[in-house]
């Protein structure tokens, strides 16, 4: 798929533009704290759009104090992860297009 | 014992236990002091022999010293003469006795206590045999006055001592020196003066003495007692010593102090003893022990998770969702409806994987299993687009459950979808689908009566002639019909599992609303159509071909016409005051074929004396009074007649019956035990009336086979059998009972079934027994049989109670020998001659 970006330059921004909504992989949270979750996310994206670790630490800690408990996000772009989370407490967000977050307690 | 004197042969051969039962004194501070006795305490095992010395005649025990030796003449002094004192009564023996030797064991053993207790222990399980008993016994126990040397408390009262004699050695010291220096009378005086001192002194260090062998028992007090003690006397000894050093005449006088205030002091020592008279006191409350609990809970359930976020992972999932979307957008132009799924679909994020060409499938595979659920009832299908959103919105059912854990994905679930929910649960397909679940649920939890239902014989029936039993199988009891009576029941002529069932009161003081339940015997748990009325349900009966149609009577008169398929709490015809309504319970309801007109009418009786036709119009009930139900004359004409011209008054009707046979004929019975029968074609005249009942008769009930006979039941305990055409009972059989119901068994000309207010079934087979019941059984405990009726095609009865419960019952196999089908003229012709073989018999017998 790359090869496909890369042999239309033009596409990319086009994607960009159009691929600015939040993106819900994968989540098994109740509705109400996924729609939170995600809120979250894309609030600390936006804001620290620069500095990943400022954005996971964001919303870590907001998701901390909101849920309690141990949370743990991951920004960023390119990374694997396999993590065990409490069910029911896991979120896997694309974002803009070009970020992927994971946020889970456990 | 006397203590011997120590002179004299004797006291060596003495008998002295003392000695030898005594501890050995330790050498003792004050060894002035005797001691007096000790406790006996030999180890239990340990003998202490004491031998008997030979007894000596003579000179034994006792011997008087003369006190004062006498002067002999010659001034020479002799030894004191020892006479010898013989006890008058003493025992005078033998020299051999004497010379014989008796041994005498004393032992420890105590001869009141047990030797061989035996206990139960534990561990080893068993009796085991106590190796130690305790022995001692204790005769006499005195405390000595003697002090271990080497013990703390002998060391300070040394010490005291010693302090005392040291004062005592200054003083004479002191003394002697005035001794030496003064005149001889003012040393008299000074001695006296310091002879004073020395007994305060020596009486100070006396009472400190007695104190502290009192506190002996009070250990630790007995130091802070102690210590004012000797303060004092170290202070009055260096008192002494000041004064000693002092001039003369102030010594005179200040040695005199103290001797004089002696009493004083022995005042200020007490006080100082207990200086502050207060008592300690403690007390400790309960404390609550304190207890560990600790507990561990299951930990939250955790999932692995785990994946590879990359660019083109990203970029694929967009163009993935880009896709769906547009293929959504599609979807919805094609089908405005299914908005809702599609959106559903849209927002769903566990199902990324489903592919929108699955989501596809998944729509075409539902909605025919929709339509196909729905066809059955075509006339409520509703319009088509409405059925596709329904459609639509089934399908996010089983996607829900699909996707795990339930919540998971659908995302878009707004206010209109939540109608939509709440119609998958409440609409037709899901209804049926319930309903057939419900009855197999009921089915597997009353298997075992299912299968008596169909299987069970009683086996011991073979064995014994002319008696049979009642198996009672399911129980349909409903909640709201708690305190009803059981007033009528009535099978359905079409379905034969069908039944309904009427609740209301036979007590005139204690009416309640009405209640119509319709049961079926394959879902004993709950009724499938119930209708409530205002008024006690009093009578049912199912239209013999309409098989929806029931007519019902109530208590206050009304007359109402169910259509049960239309499940609304709402009959379709009802009477009025206006339409003619009866003014009284109505007892009995009754259809009837169809008139010319096609016109569906029934029967119905009533105590205000009415046999009313109704008919059922396009709008109302139309009434018609067929029969009027005067109260007749014959018994006593003269009285009665004027009575009943000037009031009118008409016998109260409790039940009828007509006739298959003869259209027109029908019988009527009354509350005052007269039984008419009628005709159609005559208003207000009797053809008949039958005397036999002296109380008010509940039912009466023709023949099913033989066009002649009919069955009364009355509260007079009897049931009777008449043949119209004799105004005489031709058989009665008494029950002992007041008789609520009685009913001919649809299978046999000679075989009915009656209930009884004890809670007796009875089961009567004529062409068996014509004078006992084949079967008489008890079905309910303190309740009341109202009312019975026979399952037109299996062999089963339900008996209903003042309970508001209707039971099942099935009949033995011998209760049910002549069943026979019904239809085939020989089959009929040989049911009547039996019946009429009987009835010759018992007219005969007359």
């Amino acid at each position: 798929m790359a090869a496909t970006e890369v042999q239309q330059p033009l596409d990319r921004e086009a994607f960009l533009k159009m691929a600015k909504y939040p993106l819900i992989k994968s989540s098994d949270m109740m509705e109400e704290m996924r729609n939170e979750a995600v809120e979250m996310v894309i609030t600390a994206v936006e804001k620290y759009s620069n500095n990943y670790e400022l954005a996971a630490r964001l919303v870590k800690e907001s998701m901390d104090k909101k849920f309690g408990g141990p949370w743990h996000c991951i920004v960023g772009e390119y990374y694997g992860f396999e993590v065990t989370h409490e069910v029911k407490n896991l979120l896997y967000v694309f974002a803009a297009g070009y970020l992927a977050i994971i946020l889970w307690k456990g | 014992m006397q203590p011997p004197s120590a002179k004299g042969p004797s006291p060596a051969k003495a008998p002295s236990p003392a000695p030898t039962k005594a501890p050995s004194p330790a050498s003792g501070v004050r060894p002035s002091r005797n001691v007096k006795g000790s406790k006996v305490a030999p180890a239990p095992e340990e003998e202490v022999e004491v031998k008997k010395a030979e007894k000596t005649e003579v000179k034994k025990q006792v011997e008087i010293v003369n006190g004062a030796p006498p002067e002999r003449a010659d001034g020479n002094w002799e030894p004191p003469q020892k006479e010898l004192v013989v006890p008058p009564e003493q025992l005078k023996l033998t020299p051999e006795e004497l010379k014989e030797e008796i041994t005498k064991t004393l032992t420890a053993n105590n001869p009141f206590a047990p030797h061989n207790i035996a206990r139960f222990t534990y561990k080893e399980r068993q009796f085991k045999f106590d190796p130690m008993v305790d022995q001692t016994m204790v005769h006499f126990s005195s405390d000595g006055w003697m002090l271990n040397k080497d013990s703390e408390e002998a060391g300070r009262q040394m010490e005291l001592e010693r302090q005392e004699a040291d004062a005592r050695a200054a003083f004479e010291a002191q003394a002697h020196k005035f001794a030496g220096g003064t005149d001889s009378e003012l040393v008299d005086d000074n001695d006296v003066c310091a002879i004073k001192v020395v007994r305060c002194l020596t009486r100070h260090s006396m009472r400190a003495r007695a104190s502290r062998r009192a506190g002996r028992t009070t250990g630790g007090r007995q130091q802070s007692i102690l210590q004012p003690q000797d303060a004092d006397v170290l202070t009055s000894a260096d008192i002494f010593s000041k004064v000693s050093n002092l001039p003369q005449a102030a010594f005179e006088a200040r040695a005199r102090k103290p001797a004089g205030g002696e009493d004083e002091l022995v005042d200020d020592s007490m006080d100082l003893r207990n200086s502050f008279n207060f008592s300690e006191r403690a007390a400790q409350t309960y404390n609550n022990p304190t207890r560990d609990r600790a507990t561990a809970t299951e930990p939250p359930h955790t999932n692995d998770f785990c994946g590879m976020a990359t660019q083109w992972a990203i970029f694929d999932g967009y163009m993935e969702d880009q896709e769906r979307q547009r293929l959504n957008k599609e979807l919805r132009k094609n089908k405005g409806t299914a908005a809702s799924f599609t959106d559903g679909a849209r927002k769903s994020s566990v199902n990324v994987t489903v592919t929108p060409a699955f989501c596809f499938l998944q729509t075409r595979v539902f909605l025919p299993s929709i339509s196909d659920c729905t066809q059955d009832n075509p006339s409520t299908l509703p319009p088509f687009p409405q059925n596709k959103g329904t459609g639509a919105s089934f399908t996010d059912g089983p996607r829900k459950s699909m996707s795990g854990d339930g919540n998971a994905g659908t995302s878009g679930s707004g206010p209109p979808r939540k109608e939509e929910t709440e119609s998958v649960v409440h609409n037709k397909a899901m209804s049926k689908a319930v309903k057939v679940v419900e009855r197999m649920v009921n089915q597997n939890s009353f298997d075992d009566i299912a299968q008596d239902f169909k299987y069970w014989e009683d086996a011991s029936d073979a064995f014994r002639d002319g008696e049979g039993t009642c198996l009672p199988l399911w129980k349909f009891y409903t909640e709201r019909a708690k305190r009803k009576h059981v007033t009528a029941i009535a099978w359905n002529p079409e379905f034969v599992d069908l039944f309904a069932v009427g609740y209301g009161s036979f007590d005139f003081v204690r009416q309640t609303s009405g209640l119509i339940c319709c049961y079926s015997l394959k879902n004993p748990s709950h009724p499938e159509y119930t209708f409530t009325t205002e008024s006690g349900v009093m009578c049912l009966d199912f239209h013999p071909q309409h098989s929806s149609l029931l007519a019902v009577g109530l208590y206050d008169g009304t007359v109402l016409v169910y259509d049960v398929r239309n499940k609304i709490n709402r009959p379709i015809f009802a009477s009025t005051v206006k339409t003619g309504k009866h003014t009284d319970p109505v007892w009995q309801v009754r259809w009837q074929e169809e008139d010319l007109s096609k016109s569906l009418n029934f029967f119905s009786v009533s105590s205000d004396g009415r046999v009313t036709l109704w008919t059922m119009s396009k709008s109302e009930l139309q009434f018609h009074d067929v029969m009027e139900l005067k109260l007749s004359g014959n018994v006593s004409d003269t009285d009665l007649e004027e009575d009943e011209t000037a009031l009118g008054s008409l016998a109260g009707g409790c039940s009828l019956d007509f006739n298959q046979h003869s259209e027109h004929l029908f019988i009527v019975g009354t509350e005052e035990g007269r039984i008419h029968k009628c005709s159609k074609a005559y208003h207000s005249q009797y053809l008949e009336t039958y005397k036999g009942h002296s109380m008010a008769v509940y039912t009466v009930q023709w023949n099913p086979w033989h066009p002649k006979v009919f069955l009364s039941a009355s509260a007079d305990w009897t049931v009777k059998l008449w043949e119209h055409t004799n105004p005489k009972p031709v058989m009665s059989f008494d029950l002992n009972n007041g008789v609520s119901d009685v009913t001919w068994a649809p299978f046999s000309a000679t075989t009915f079934a009656a209930v009884t207010s004890d809670g007796k079934v009875h089961v009567f087979d004529l062409n068996e027994n014509k004078h006992e019941p084949m079967c008489e059984q008890k079905i309910v405990r303190k309740a009341k049989l109202t009312r019975v009726s026979f399952n037109p095609k299996h062999p089963i009865l339900l008996v209903g109670d003042d309970r508001g419960c209707v039971t099942c019952l099935k009949l033995s196999p011998n209760l049910r020998k002549s069943i026979k089908p019904h239809a085939s003229k020989e089959v009929t012709q040989e049911q009547v001659a039996k019946l009429d073989k009987i009835i010759e018999v018992a007219l005969k017998g007359e």
